[in-house]
């Protein structure tokens, strides 16, 4: 291997680079964009959910259940409306989420210490977002209900009893549950994954097209030479798009950052080395750039947004699905990048994940080389 | 007129046949997209990892860890002994939540002073967080029911010993709500997804094909081959477009009977809606592909121009991400994205049934989608023709 025949391919690539404003422009830019618009906007969180109230009750007992809601961070209420159709019609045209129903004698039931029903209707196409709120629901439900209860016993026994369990939850390293805290350190991952596969496997699928690569390979670099290269050109633009996009986590969103950033070096680095040595391998397997484009998303976008846990949490994968994602290289730069800007951990719990980082990048530059020296053959 | 139109689509469908990766390259997202989302991904949680740190260790904290273990959603992976045992547990990401029993849990519910019971979650994922402590505690609350049952029948027993008023009730309300969950009743993350592969598939192959089937002809230098021959641009743009659409439909076909047929999603809402829907949402697409062509000279920007739209398009339809979590600002930016409207309209006739009287807004909001796209799109095309 010759460093003066990478460093003359090297300057090559970055001449290439630098010429096509309008690319580098995309690769710079781009990233900033989409961690901008996609870490304000993308959010799980569950709360003002749009809520209708039926009050057939109308006494000072359903009116007390119904500001429990009221003044609930989770719910917010809408309005009241004269009947049960006209809560479901608020569903059915996609008003409200929630819809809360306080039958004639709920005040009656409640007095008489009987089990007083309501109704809750709720939108259930999306599952999540109702399963979120159903549990706001109960949490709301039993804490109110305990509350009654308390306060009855009190009035007929002179004495309450306290709750029998004093439970407490406690969320740790993002105690105030914003997804943003979760949806950015992995966004990062997922805009380098875009960039770096993407401009990889076009830049050099176009190559392929117009005949330049073949060229290449007919001087005297040797092919693990041109992709490291290659790959070196790349990783120019790729640094400064982790460094832009991990400020941005940082000062823009308020992610905390709790880990040691030598460590977060080291794993990009690792991680963009496998991406770019994963783009050269789609280009010089799929040689034209539509090809290169659709195998690139498919490889790439794709695999990092859904199996890598940045969203969809891999436990809730079928167990095949579960097997697949230890191929995807984002699920373990995914699982770093928690753990360090979040979790605070260092290499003695993330040493597995950044191992098989590093199987994937050495594995992915064999393959790369492989695959031009038969080329080249 | 409609011959040289014929001509060129055969042309089209024939460049686009010819090549095997081509082809897969038309017909594998479908597949994909439907299996990922029918199949492999979802925002359920039902496999929860925790560990048990019981300091307590008496019947009573055996008992409520019962009923953690009666769950078919909880998993116990470790039993650890103290406080640095836990916090590996949740560093390392082995379990989802620590539950710890503290000391004097049995005594203080004895006694009916408030057992302590504390969980410790990982809260790095917001999402299956809350609903991990929304699970948890329904199952504290059923391990409490009896004891308060309990603690009434002794307080009532002491009350009538000490010679209280004979009468005293211990009658107290108990709330009960009754929830009936409407169109997804089983709360599955499917049946919300799938109906929506429909509107990222049409958008990512139609766009795309019509944007590259434009630009591969300016790039390979055959677009003035194509000029000189009598055709004229209107004939040429809807013979570019008309194979695009006609793979979108085909795709939307194959996803809607995947749907139906094999993850089984409902479709309650009438086929005809739906497929007038589609057609509106092609002009849209379709115009955008023309536009994206006319603003690039090589396949690569072509392609990296449509990504950099499609991408921000589909995060912000409400496909994935609720657009009601989204800050108010991107809210109304939501309302200029076609996607948007397409998603609810394909949602609605899916899960809840609605007709053209729900949907007519969308319907609006698509049909000036589509017209403004293919007029701006067109004049644009000619104008760079001549």
């Amino acid at each position: 291997m010759s460093w003066q025949r990478i460093g003359a391919v090297f300057r090559k690539e970055l001449r290439h680079i630098m010429r096509d404003p309008r690319s580098l422009g995309l690769a710079l830019v781009q990233p900033l964009v989409m961690l901008l618009l996609f870490g304000s906007a993308l959010s799980l969180d569950v709360d003002r959910i749009s809520t209708l109230v039926y009050d057939a009750d109308q006494t000072s007992a359903s009116r007390e259940l119904i500001r429990q809601f009221k003044g609930s961070r989770y719910f917010e209420v809408e309005g009241a409306v004269d009947s049960t159709k006209a809560v479901e019609r608020g569903i059915d045209r996609n008003r409200i989420l929630v819809g809360l129903v306080v039958p004639r004698d709920y005040a009656k039931h409640v007095a008489a210490g009987q089990t007083a029903d309501f109704q809750i209707l709720l939108d259930g196409s999306d599952s999540n977002t109702a399963s979120i709120a159903l549990s706001y629901v109960n949490a709301l439900v039993q804490d109110y209900g305990n509350k009654l209860r308390a306060s009855a016993l009190s009035r007929h026994a002179g004495r309450s009893l306290p709750l029998p369990i004093d439970f407490q939850v406690r969320i740790w390293y993002n105690s105030s549950l914003e997804s943003k805290n979760f949806v950015v350190p992995g966004l990062v991952a997922v805009i380098l994954v875009v960039i770096a596969g993407m401009l990889a496997s076009l830049t050099i699928a176009r190559e392929w097209e117009m005949g330049t690569m073949e060229q290449l390979l007919s001087t005297p670099v040797r092919p693990s030479e041109l992709v490291l290269a290659k790959m070196l050109g790349f990783f120019t633009v790729g640094a400064v798009d982790t460094v832009i996009a991990v400020l941005v986590g940082i000062f823009v969103f308020d992610v905390p950052f709790r880990g040691n950033v030598g460590l977060l070096a080291l794993t990009s680095c690792l991680f963009l080395c496998g991406v770019f040595f994963w783009g050269i391998l789609v280009s010089a397997l799929a040689k034209t750039q539509l090809v290169a484009y659709q195998v690139g998303v498919a490889t790439t976008f794709l695999p990092s947004f859904l199996l890598s846990g940045f969203i969809y949490s891999i436990d809730s994968m079928p167990k095949v699905v579960q097997a697949i994602t230890h191929v995807v290289p984002a699920r373990y730069f995914v699982t770093i990048l928690r753990g360090i800007f979040l979790k605070g951990v260092g290499p003695e719990v993330l040493w597995g994940n950044i191992l098989l980082l590093t199987c994937f990048m050495v594995a992915v530059f064999f393959l790369a080389t492989w695959r031009l020296s038969q080329k080249l053959a | 007129m409609w011959e040289r139109i014929a001509q060129i689509v055969r042309k089209e469908f024939i460049q686009l046949l010819r090549d095997r990766r081509r082809r897969l390259a038309v017909f594998i997202p479908p597949v994909l997209q439907l299996m990922v989302f029918g199949y492999a991904v979802n925002l359920d949680v039902d496999n929860i990892r925790i560990g048990w740190m019981d300091l307590d260790n008496t019947p009573a904290s055996r008992n409520l860890l019962a009923g953690f273990q009666g769950s078919p959603r909880y998993h116990i992976i470790a039993l650890p002994a103290n406080e640095q045992e836990a916090e590996n547990l949740l560093d390392s990401g082995d379990a989802h939540a620590v539950l710890r029993v503290l000391p004097g849990f049995a005594k203080d519910l004895e006694r009916g002073r408030p057992a302590g019971v504390q969980l410790l979650v990982d809260g790095t994922n917001s999402n299956t967080a809350s609903l991990i402590s929304g699970y948890s505690q329904q199952i504290v609350a059923a391990f409490a029911t009896p004891v308060v049952r309990k603690q009434q029948q002794n307080m009532l027993l002491t009350l009538a010993t000490s010679g209280n008023t004979a009468g005293t009730s211990m009658k107290a309300p108990r709330l009960n709500v009754d929830t009936r969950v409407w169109f997804n009743a089983d709360l599955l993350s499917r049946n919300y997804f799938v109906p929506g592969v429909i509107v990222n598939i049409i958008m990512l192959v139609t766009v795309m094909l019509t944007a590259m089937a434009v630009v591969r002809e300016r790039e390979l230098g055959t677009m003035e081959q194509l000029m000189v021959t009598p055709i004229r641009p209107f004939e040429f743009i809807l013979g570019k477009t008309l194979p695009a659409a006609f793979i979108g439909l085909i795709d939307m076909s194959m996803v809607v009977a995947g749907a139906l047929l094999v993850f089984k999603v409902p479709f309650r809402g009438n086929p005809l809606v739906l497929l007038t829907c589609v057609i509106l949402f092609l002009f849209t697409t379709l115009g955008a592909g023309l536009l994206m062509s006319t603003i690039s000279n090589t396949q690569q920007q072509a392609m990296m121009t449509s990504f950099m739209f499609a991408t921000p398009a589909f995060m912000l339809s409400g496909f994935a991400f609720p657009i009601r979590n989204m800050p108010v600002a991107v809210q109304y930016l939501t309302y200029l994205n076609p996607l948007r409207y397409f998603m609810e309209i394909v949602r609605s006739l899916f899960l809840k049934g609605a007709g053209v009287e729900v949907l007519w807004h969308q319907m609006l909001a698509m049909l000036i989608f589509g017209v403004t796209m293919l007029t701006l799109s067109t004049s644009r095309f000619r104008k760079r023709l001549d």
